[in-house]
C-alpha cells in the first residue's frame, strides 16, 4: 500500500466516526525492511493499514497506538535485536527502527 | 496530527503539490511546509535536500516528512506489455495513464480500473503535466504515436523514458529525433531498446525488465 493510500484509509476511518492513530518509521539502522517516512494506520478496534516493518513489529505497534488513542499524546517506539531488554519484540533482519506514534484528529 | 493537516496533504497530494510535514518529536507539534515556501521556514536548507532527494528523515528534534506528488506511470500503447506492466506499478506506488489513440486497444475490457485515454499523446500529455515524478514509455512502435510523446517527454523533466524497439528501431528513431532538431545528450536520456538485459521473454518479463530500469533510473538516477 502507497503512503497516500494510508493517510486516505486513516481519513476515511476518521469520516466513519472511528478513533485512529497514526505510525510513521522515522530513523533506521542496518538492514530495516521499510524506508523512514513509512506509515501504518491504526483504528481503534485494533484494525490496521500499511506497514512499518516486514510484519516483525506491527502488533506491538499497534498495540502501542491503541494507547496513544487512549491518552492522546503520541511517543517514541524503538525495535532491534540489540535492544530486547527494552522491547520484546525483535527485528529478525537484525535492523533496528524507531517509530512515531500519534493519535489523528485532535 | 491534526485533522485539518491530514486533509491538506491528502490534497496536496492529489494535485500533485509538493509538502512537507514536520514534527517535533518530543511534543509531537506539527507545521505543514510547502515546496514553495520552503525559504520562509527555519529548515529551509534541509527541506530544500530532503525534497530534491525524497528522502524524509530525522534532523535535530523533528522530523521531516516529505511527501512528494505520487509516482506517475504514463504509458503510450494500450499493449500487451503495457497489461504486463499495470499490477506491478500499481503495487509500487504509481498512478497509471494509458494512452493510445486505436480504439481496439484501449478498451475498458483490456485495461480495467486505469486512466485510459483513446486519443493523440500529444493531445492529452500537456494538459497531464508531465514532471520530475513521471516515467514515460513509448510502446506502440508506430512513430506517429510514439515521436510526439517521446518529443514531449525529452522537454520535461520526467526521469525516466522508455521506448520499445529494436536496436536497429531505436537507431532510426534517434535519426528522426535529431531531424526534429534534438540534440545527442537529449535523445540519450531514452532508453531504447527499453529495459535492463536480463534476456526477457514474452510481455511479463519484459514487464519486468522495464520496471526494474525504471526503479533504477528513479533510485540512482539515470
Amino acid at each position: 500500500m502507497a503512503s497516500n493510500d494510508v493517510l486516505e484509509q486513516a481519513s476515511t476511518w476518521l469520516a466513519e466516526g472511528r478513533k485512529v492513530a497514526l505510525a510513521t518509521v522515522i530513523e533506521t539502522w542496518g538492514s530495516a525492511p521499510q524506508p523512514v517516512g513509512s506509515q501504518l494506520a491504526i483504528d481503534g478496534d485494533g484494525n490496521f493499514a500499511g506497514s512499518v516493518s516486514g510484519g516483525c513489529v506491527e502488533g506491538a505497534v499497534v498495540s502501542e497506538a491503541l494507547d496513544a488513542i487512549a491518552s492522546g499524546q503520541p511517543k517514541v517506539l524503538a525495535f532491534g535485536v540489540a535492544d530486547e531488554t527494552a522491547w520484546q519484540v525483535g527485528l529478525a533482519c537484525g535492523g533496528k527502527i524507531r517509530v512515531f506514534v500519534e493519535p489523528l484528529g485532535s | 496530527m491534526k485533522r485539518e493537516l491530514l486533509k491538506a496533504v491528502i490534497e496536496a497530494k492529489r494535485q500533485r503539490r509538493a509538502v512537507a510535514v514536520v514534527t517535533t518529536i518530543e511534543n509531537g507539534e506539527q507545521r505543514l511546509v510547502a515546496r514553495e515556501n520552503i525559504g520562509k521556514d527555519p529548515l529551509g536548507a534541509v527541506l530544500e535536500e530532503a525534497f530534491r532527494f525524497d528522502q524524509s528523515g530525522l534532523h535535530g528534534g523533528e522530523f521531516v516528512h516529505i511527501h512528494n506528488p505520487p509516482l506517475r506511470l504514463v504509458v503510450i500503447g494500450a499493449v500487451h506489455i503495457a497489461q504486463g506492466m499495470i499490477p506491478m506499478a500499481r503495487q509500487a506506488g504509481y498512478d497509471i495513464t494509458v494512452i493510445d489513440p486505436r480504439g481496439a486497444f484501449a478498451t475498458g475490457a483490456r485495461f480495467p480500473d486505469i486512466t485510459l485515454h483513446t486519443t493523440w499523446p500529444e493531445d492529452v500529455l500537456p494538459g497531464l503535466g508531465v514532471d520530475a515524478r513521471t516515467a514515460l514509455l513509448a510502446l506502440t512502435h508506430d512513430p506517429k504515436i510514439d515521436d510526439p510523446a517521446l518529443s514531449i517527454a525529452l522537454k520535461s523533466e520526467c526521469f525516466y523514458i522508455g521506448a520499445l524497439g529494436s536496436k536497429k528501431t531505436q537507431a532510426s528513431r534517434v535519426e528522426r529525433l535529431q531531424k526534429l532538431g534534438f540534440s545527442d545528450a537529449e535523445i540519450a536520456r531514452i532508453h531504447g531498446p527499453i529495459g535492463l538485459p536480463i534476456g526477457a521473454k514474452g510481455a511479463a518479463e519484459i514487464a519486468i525488465s522495464i520496471m526494474a530500469e525504471m526503479t533504477r533510473s528513479l533510485r540512482l538516477g539515470n
